[in-house]
């Protein structure tokens, strides 16, 4: 999905409407991010995106969080990021700064900032409570972040993530930025990810110009989208089994996401494809025998997948641990608009690439599955289904790569312009908002990975659990830290 | 049932019929590198990787390592959990603000000697996020380097070639040279 936009400059009695209507249930917040002076609310309603400004002219705005908690953390790094105030929130702590840095409010007014203000964890009350601290560097190979168990016992009463250690400056890097260097830093937004970030930031660039692209670099793009799909899932499912004491899988599901990667290299020149979706199309065209080598991909995991599937379902020690652990609610997952894996495992029946919808996706059949157990198992399966989903798609894509050009030049210049989009990354849909000023380069650039909307369900989703079960739970939620901390 | 099954798997995708053509090359330098752990260390090669601000992409090829192409168990080199056990930190990403404090309690309670190793263009300079205020730059600004592996992401391969080279100018190291 793209837009050219037309956003709204609305009255506080409009925002406080939008507001109603989120916390009915009506619309679906998709983001809340700071700009100069304003803050822009994108949200979903059915298929249609709307996207609101609140002019913040004593620095202030009326709190969404305050109604509607899916907007609490993004109103605390607006807070920490511009210095904008939500009135009515119910928590004011900062997000993404940790006190490391030498300005407070790097994107608004900014200030030196002197010492660290010191942050207060929710308190934990009741006798036989305890504490446990971790991270933010973890025993394995993980991204960084911090969590804090309250337990009773074995049992998890309440996690408190602490989330901000991978924060890079993205946004700030992007002002500025000509589009070639914002293409590069929004690629590396989240590295597992980097196809749909270059895909998104570059559907947000065209709605902002104008500019269509031609169908065989759209085509490819999509084939860069379901091979990171593909890979992705991979990688999850293995890793799930192996925190679930079953290594034979991770073993299995590697060799398969190693094969992928592989076919990546041989049609992009790039195992994850970094800088491969560019504004305009795609920087190279497919290999001579690229298609041969995702054909034989395909081929190989048509005939090993399902016996690995067949493996998970047989497998009773898997199962127990799997099955009813880490329940993410329904009415979490709809109220926070989760997307990806983590929303239809608990039947938010959502896929960016079906609706709103973008090309070639509206040109091709697939469908999206929905689960309701919220479960890791639930998680996991949405994925098994997804792989199945993503060779169909490449079947279609390649039987159907149309032919000729594989980009048009970009002309940036001429004008304010901004865009939008919304992609369906393997996570889940990454919501991009771009302005190029008067001289072509990035004014604002905002990129909301689906993790802002994920690692809250998280925190309710471990609840009840033992602690043990943390990692397995985690890894089946898999969300990204370096897109959310930017 | 259950036992053909999992024999019918590793039959599967194990044993292909021809390697690519890289993956000679890539055992003999996978075996050398085993070699150089063993004469340097007398011993397996244990790494401790920290991530000190990546996109995460270098996260995925370092986890690569361990799959059945590159088996880096096999060869006896090992990740720890613990920087206590570790003989080499590798680092990716540019240093953030908020994880400089992270790396440098890791890098002090990793024992001597120690042999830290920057992976990826962010590890070197910060790469595409170098001036950022909330970036401290590469990890060489942050903790003294011993090595470079450059690649945005490195691949496997790449990091497999880095670890040899570290093997190799550790020797002086290790042995008071
Ligand atoms: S070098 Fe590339 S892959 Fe590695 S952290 Fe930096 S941007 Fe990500």
């Amino acid at each position: 999905m793209t837009m050219i936009l037309p956003r709204t400059t609305v009255t506080e009695e409009d925002w406080l409407q939008a507001v109603d209507r989120l916390a009915a249930g009506k619309c679906t917040l998709l983001g809340l991010w700071g700009d100069d002076g304003c803050v822009h609310m994108a949200l979903l309603t059915g298929s249609d995106i709307a996207v609101l400004t609140y002019v913040c002219k004593v620095g202030t705005y009326p709190s969404v969080g305050a109604r509607h908690p899916a907007a609490i953390r993004l109103e605390r790094a607006i807070g920490s990021l511009f210095g904008f105030e939500a009135v009515g929130s119910p928590d004011t702590r900062p997000w993404l700064d940790l006190g490391f840095w030498d300005v407070k409010r790097p994107l608004g007014a900014q200030k030196p900032a002197r010492e660290p203000t010191p942050y207060t964890f929710l308190p934990a009350e009741g006798e036989a409570l305890h504490q446990i601290p971790v991270g933010p560097v973890h025993a394995g190979i993980i991204e960084p972040g911090h969590f804090r168990f309250t337990a009773n016992g074995e049992h998890v009463v309440r996690l408190e993530q602490r989330l901000g250690y991978v924060h890079k400056g993205i946004e700030s890097l992007m002002r500025g930025a000509s589009l070639e260097q914002a293409a590069k830093l929004a690629a590396r937004t989240s590295g597992d990810s980097t196809a749909a970030y270059s895909l998104a930031f570059a559907q947000a660039v065209e709605a902002a110009v104008e500019v269509k692209v031609p169908p065989r670099a759209v085509y490819l793009r999509a084939l860069m989208a379901e091979l990171e799909r593909l890979a992705n899932h991979f990688g999850d499912i293995g890793a799930i089994c192996n925190d679930a004491s079953f290594a034979l899988m991770h073993a299995q599901t590697g060799i398969l996401r190693e094969r992928t990667l592989r076919a990546a290299q041989a049609c992009f020149g790039h195992r994850l494809m970094m800088d491969a979706v560019v504004p305009g199309g795609v920087a190279r065209d497919i290999a001579a025998d690229g298609p041969s080598a995702v054909a034989a991909l395909v081929a190989e995991v048509r005939k090993v997948f399902p016996r690995l599937i067949e493996l998970y379902d047989s497998t009773a020690s898997l199962q127990d641990r799997t099955v009813t652990t880490g329940i993410a609610k329904p009415e979490y997952a709809k109220s926070f608009g989760a997307g990806g894996y983590v929303g239809r495992a608990s039947g938010r029946d959502f896929d960016a690439r079906r609706a709103p919808g973008y090309a070639p996706y509206t040109e091709l059949s697939f469908e999206v599955p929905v689960l309701q157990d919220g479960d890791v198992n639930a998680r996991v399966w949405i994925r098994i289904r997804e792989v199945d989903e993503s060779l169909k798609l490449i079947d279609q894509i390649l039987e159907r790569l149309p032919a000729g050009a594989i980009a048009v030049p970009v002309e940036a210049n001429g004008g304010t312009r901004e865009g939008l989009a919304l992609i369906e990354a393997f996570r889940g849909d990454v919501l991009v908002y771009v302005r190029l000023g008067e001289d072509g380069r990035i004014e604002r650039c905002h990129l909301r990975d689906a993790s802002w909307f994920q690692w809250p369900l998280l925190e309710v989703a471990i609840e009840g659990n033992i602690v043990a079960d943390f990692p397995l739970c985690n890894k089946s939620f898999n969300c990204s830290y370096s897109g959310h901390d930017l | 049932m259950r036992k053909t099954l999992l024999e019918s798997l590793t039959r599967g995708p194990l044993t292909e019929p021809a390697p690519p053509p890289d993956q000679a090359a890539l055992a003999e330098l996978a075996q050398s590198v085993d070699r150089a752990a063993r004469a340097r260390l007398g011993r397996s090669l244990s790494i401790r990787e920290v991530d000190a601000g990546s996109c995460n992409g270098c996260e995925l090829e370092i986890h690569a390592l361990s799959n059945a192409f590159y088996d880096l168990e096999r060869l006896g080199l090992r990740f720890v959990a613990s920087p206590r056990h570790a003989d080499v930190l590798l680092v990716t990403g540019p240093v953030t603000k908020n994880m400089r404090e992270a790396l440098l309690r890791t890098y002090n309670a990793t024992p001597d000697p120690k042999w830290v190793v920057a992976v990826g263009a962010c590890a070197a300079d910060g790469g595409v996020f170098a001036g950022s205020y909330a970036v401290a730059g590469g990890v060489k600004d942050v903790v003294p380097v011993d090595l470079h592996i450059r690649g945005c992401p490195p691949s496997p391969t790449e990091l497999l070639k880095g670890l040899l080279a570290v093997l190799t100018s550790a020797n002086e190291k290790a042995h008071g040279g």
